[in-house]
């Protein structure tokens, strides 16, 4: 499992406690599923005090992470394919090349 | 509907199962109100058979051996329809996964697979897993016993036996009552194969110590011939020597596998039999009238007598290429003359191998009540097998499937990849199984290309758990991660066949996703260009050794 890749920056993931969806923590200290909302640490001081401020509002998350990220055009993108994934859902259209027969 | 031919649960299985809802609909609500902690509650919920993946909860359904009325097929449709996305994926151990759970819903979805006879228990963690089995027993031609009776038997005494339920690692038992395997029972931690001794009695070749994942190893015989009543003394012998000596300091050490290395088959045989001198003979002795009550329970559907050729499927397989192709391809002898088994195979061209939308499996239950007597098997090759379907019925049949996607003639050809979920749903996952293998059945997708390649097992498996049981392909691929790139390892020559079992040999350096299709596509040729008449691609590679193909995609010999 990569997902601790090396990035120029840090954002902080976890699950929704009660349907599982990927959440961000947020810069108003929430949790969204929306990740233009993560708020991003831009050094490894910043990351350090990121997760433990993430987990200190984690009662309706599971297991929160620092995600290793990178600007791109000014906007982050995560490293691995694994949050990428994450971030971006499924990679493959979920219905058959015959999509009209997988109803 | 039938009645006959299941195990149905009895009043002492549904209070179990009942109370087992029960008791996690208490344990949710105490994780939502925050009662429990995630440390506190993970446990828990793995073995009621509740992942956290990357997207959402997955919950893991057990199919005892991959058995199915066509009512508990509905029933996943509709719990598919309600509570997770409109389908679910079915797995290489014969279970189902839904892959976008909420933990809300677990304790009702748990509740509706109870109201079918059905649980998610013991499809996590280290205790013992489905029992799994042949997906064509008592249907296949060369079957000595129905190895159902013996899984199911071993299902009732594996579930929630408390002497195992922590043991050092999973434990996955499989049962073939047939001379061809068709359950990989030398890959699995205990392996059963029924056949008979010169006398004529059914007993048991007890294999132990087989598996695939991060170290795959061959099971070994540690019995020949087990007679049938003593059974149960001889997996609770092996289990207890495995519960003392297996390890449990090091996780990647800790299948009854590496054990059974390290000591050794004599010792380990040894060990099981002083346990096994104590037991035998003692309450888990199966007599004859336990055995028989069970046997009972699957018996065959009442079949009429039918003629053993039917016209109309041979005037059709004479005119219709593409009938004749679904005939040669996904329809099985069956044990009864004017019978076959079918393979539904859930490999439509370019989809996501075991994948099934709610609307196609009611279908398919709708099929089996049609034709096939309301039974439907789940195979270890992520199909479904419809196993008493009428001759007469085949054309009736091949037009239903074709109209769900269920009728491309790939059952065990280059199109019936098998793959597991990988990187796009699973949080062990190094790389993606299905775009690959979406990818590889596309460029595969020819019908009679297929047919002319003939016999050859793909399988792909997005980690080195080897969910895909890439060690047991002819080819085997293996997603790794590099650095943060995709990138897969081709192995040759694995093969999951008792008889014939073998561990695939890597290839060479790890590839992109795309020059791995253009090395599948170059041995593929390669094949066909040096075969001899009667090889499958899996005897040409170990005729010609792996040189010549690493040429065909190295360009050397590496």
């Amino acid at each position: 499992m990569a997902k601790n890749l090396r990035g120029t920056h840090q954002i902080v993931t976890a699950n929704r406690l009660s349907d599982g969806v990927v959440v961000f923590f947020t810069r108003s200290g929430d949790w969204s599923p929306d990740f233009n909302d993560a708020v991003v640490a831009d050094d490894p001081a910043a990351a350090e005090t990121l997760l433990p401020r993430a987990r200190g509002a984690a009662t309706a998350t599971v297991e929160p992470y620092l995600v290793a990220v990178e600007l791109v055009d000014g906007a982050p993108v995560p490293v691995s394919m694994r949050e990428r994934i994450r971030v971006g859902g499924l990679t493959f259209p979920v219905l058959a090349a015959g999509a009209s027969r997988y109803a | 509907m039938p009645d006959s031919y299941f195990y149905r649960y009895d009043a002492h299985d549904r209070a179990l199962v009942a109370e087992r809802v029960a008791q996690f609909r208490d344990q949710v609500a105490r994780r939502l109100s925050g009662d429990l902690t995630e440390e506190q509650f993970k446990p828990l919920r793995l073995t009621n058979g509740l992942y956290l993946q990357l997207h959402a909860y997955m919950l893991r359904v057990a199919i005892p051996y991959g058995t199915l009325t066509s009512g508990q097929l509905r029933a996943l449709a509709g719990i598919a329809r309600r509570f997770d996305r409109g389908y679910g994926h079915f797995t290489t151990r014969q279970n189902l996964q839904f892959n976008w759970i909420r933990l809300e819903d677990a304790p009702d979805i748990l509740e509706a697979l109870a109201a079918v006879d059905m649980h998610a228990m013991q499809t996590s963690g280290n205790c013992i897993r489905n029992v799994t089995a042949d997906h064509f027993a008592g249907a296949a031609g060369d079957e000595v016993e129905d190895p159902r009776i013996w899984a199911e038997i071993v299902r009732q005494w594996s579930t929630l036996h408390p002497e195992f339920s922590f043991l050092p690692r999973k434990f996955k038992i499989a049962v073939t009552g047939s001379p061809r395997d068709r359950a990989a029972v030398r890959v699995h931690d205990i392996g059963l194969r029924l056949h008979r001794d010169p006398a004529g009695a059914v007993g048991f070749e007890v294999i132990v110590g087989g598996g695939l994942g991060r170290t795959p190893m061959i099971g070994k015989t540690l019995r020949d011939f087990l007679p049938r009543e003593d059974l149960l003394a001889y997996l609770e012998a092996t289990l207890r020597v495995y519960n003392r000596y297996g390890r449990r300091d090091n996780l990647y050490k800790a299948r009854i596998k590496i054990l059974v290395h390290e000591i050794g088959a004599e010792r380990m045989r040894g060990e099981v039999d002083a346990e096994f001198h104590a037991l035998r003979g003692t309450a888990l002795r199966l007599p004859d009238e336990v055995i028989d009550a069970i046997a009972r329970q699957f018996a065959a559907p009442a079949l009429a007598a039918r003629p053993a050729r039917s016209e109309d499927v041979e005037r059709l397989r004479a005119r219709d290429r593409a009938f004749a192709r679904w005939l040669a391809a996904n329809v099985t002898p069956h044990r009864v003359p004017g019978y076959a088994i079918v393979t539904a195979a859930l490999k439509q061209l370019g989809a996501p191998p075991g994948d099934a939308s709610a609307t196609q499996m009611d279908a398919v239950a709708d099929l089996a009540d049609r034709h096939s007597s309301g039974e439907v098997r789940v195979s270890h090759e992520q199909n479904l097998i419809l196993p008493w379907v009428p001759l007469d019925d085949l054309q009736a049949l091949w037009r239903a499937l074709d109209a769900l996607g269920f009728a491309d003639p790939v059952a065990g050809r280059i199109g019936d990849i098998v793959a597991c979920p990988g990187l796009d749903y699973c949080a062990l996952a190094n790389a993606r199984s299905i775009p690959l293998a979406q990818r590889l059945s596309l460029r595969f997708g020819d019908a009679a290309r297929q047919q002319e390649i003939g016999e050859l097992k793909v399988r792909i498996s997005g980690c080195i758990n080897a969910c895909g049981h890439h060690h047991v392909g002819h080819i085997g691929i293996l997603g790794v991660d590099r650095n943060g790139t995709e990138l897969y390892q081709i192995s040759l020559g694995g093969d999951p066949e008792a008889g014939s079992t073998a561990i695939g040999e890597i290839l060479g350096p790890a590839l992109t996703e795309e020059r791995t299709i253009e090395a599948i596509e170059a041995m593929v040729d390669l094949y066909l260009a040096t075969r001899v008449a009667g090889e499958r691609f899996v005897d040409t590679y170990r005729r010609l050794g792996a040189d010549p193909y690493k040429e065909k995609v190295y360009g050397h010999r590496a």
